[in-house]
């Protein structure tokens, strides 16, 4: 599994990039949260606003900061 | 709570809003909670009513017995001020975030761009500035935004309108000025905000300035993969209006606060008049200072607003007050540096002069016909 964290570094970014590691903390998954703060990588995958989580090379969430639980949830089903 | 189904992990066509229920005890699930969120929403809007009726007598109560301050004295005035502007800004905050939410949940920037792609210029300008206001946006999204806008051949002046209008026309600012000051300054604030919007970037498009956004911005041009878009129901809204009440009102109360603490203040300690001097209809000059203490400040709509009401109250000039504010929102630091990212120097100080310009003849106008 690949997880990924698009954003260009503002507080929100940092905000989902933490919920995210402690969701496969306490699934424990053994991925690292990916960072990805490239444009022409963000660009690529279709993302207009930051910050999104990507699974797998899919968009999961756009523009929101998901809770630890709610990625949780998406990383389970 | 929504548990994983087997099935239901993939987003149903977009052309019905929700997927039938399986079973006739899950619609009925679904239906009580419905009625519960419902519920729920009806029992806040009544309590936020009865508390928005009890801030007026409450803050004299506290101001005037329970400290024991002389409501002629300038530290009662002052503190009266706080305490009745700070439990009420904060509340209407709350109900116009909320509803904001949920008016939002309805706009996407993808929706947006696709009502945005292959217009023309001039129609294309003015829905740009439309859409910006009601568009989620958040700074930090703007170069996504604007690559996401260029990609699909929307063009760069259609695109500027949006990024100008997007943090000028607040929603927020201007419901907590219809609030405060009635229809007429908030109609003033969103007809003139998007004004220079569709102008700045009607100008910026003729000007040709496509060759100061970063070349690799059209090289690596290419059509992105289009994610599954959410489905939303009543609840889903509902959520998103309070997810938006905790995002905002969260981050921004401190804020309003200083704010409010600033106007107080002015309220109590800044005699009548004393800036009718120096911020006032006669002195031309005070258009142009208001813009350039303004633009490289940053503070969010919320905590400027009682600043205005403040500064309004002891004889600034309308004009004068709008144009600070709106260099204050709607150019900032932060976000041209993040648009650096982008465009060009001579590109970025084009956008800066030209916003500044607008705000600039919106001050003056309204100070000459006001």
């Amino acid at each position: 599994m690949k997880i990924q964290v698009l954003g260009t570094g503002c507080d929100r970014c940092k905000a989902l990039t933490a919920n995210a590691e402690k969701a496969v903390e306490a699934l424990g998954l053994s991925v690292a949260v990916e960072k990805v703060e490239d444009l022409r990588e963000i660009m690529r995958l279709g993302v207009m606003t930051t910050p999104a989580l990507v699974v797998d090379g899919k968009v999961r969430a756009a523009g929101k900061v998901l809770t630890a639980d709610a990625v949780m949830e998406l990383l389970r089903s | 709570m929504k548990l994983p189904v087997l099935g239901e992990s993939e987003e149903a066509p977009a052309c019905c809003a929700q997927p039938a229920p399986r079973t006739t005890a899950e619609a009925a699930a679904r239906g009580a909670s419905r009625v519960k969120t419902a519920a729920l929403l009806a029992g806040g809007l009544a309590v936020w009513a009865a508390a928005y009726a009890l801030v007026h007598p409450l803050s004299e109560l506290a101001a005037f017995r329970v400290l024991g301050l002389s409501p002629s004295s300038r530290l009662g005035q002052s503190v009266a001020f706080f305490l009745y502007d700070a439990p009420k800004v904060l509340l209407l905050l709350v109900l116009i975030v909320f509803g904001v939410g949920i008016v939002r949940s309805f706009f996407t920037a993808e929706r947006t761009r696709a009502l945005l792609a292959g217009r023309r210029e001039s129609v294309g300008n003015v829905l740009a500035a439309l859409l910006g206001v009601v568009t989620p946006f958040c700074s930090c999204s703007a170069v996504p935004l604007f690559l996401g806008f260029v990609e699909v051949g929307i063009p760069l002046g259609v695109t500027l309108s949006f990024l100008v209008a997007a943090p000028m026309v607040n929603e927020v600012a201007l419901v907590l000025l219809l609030g405060l000051f009635g229809w007429k300054v908030a109609a003033l604030y969103l007809v003139t905000g998007l004004a220079i919007a569709v102008a700045a970037g009607f100008v910026l498009g003729r000007m040709k300035l496509e060759r100061y956004v970063e070349p690799w911005v059209y090289a690596s041009m290419k059509r992105s993969e289009v994610h599954e878009r959410e489905r939303l129901g009543f609840q889903g809204r509902v959520e998103k209006g309070v997810e938006a009440v905790r995002d905002v009102v969260g981050k921004v109360w401190p804020w309003v606060l200083a704010g409010i603490a600033v106007g107080a203040g002015v309220h109590g300690y800044v005699p009548e008049g004393l800036l009718a001097g120096f911020m006032g209809k006669s002195a031309w000059w005070s258009v142009p200072a208001a813009v350039a203490i303004g633009v490289p400040m940053y503070s969010n709509a919320a905590g400027i607003i009682p600043v205005v009401e403040a500064l309004l109250g002891k004889g600034a000039a309308l004009g004068t007050v709008l144009a600070f504010m709106m260099s204050v929102i709607g150019l900032s630091l932060p976000e041209i540096v993040i648009l650096r990212k982008v465009l060009r120097p001579p590109l970025i100080a084009a956008f800066v002069g030209i916003v500044a310009l607008g705000i600039l003849l919106v001050g003056w106008l309204f100070n000459a016909v006001l």
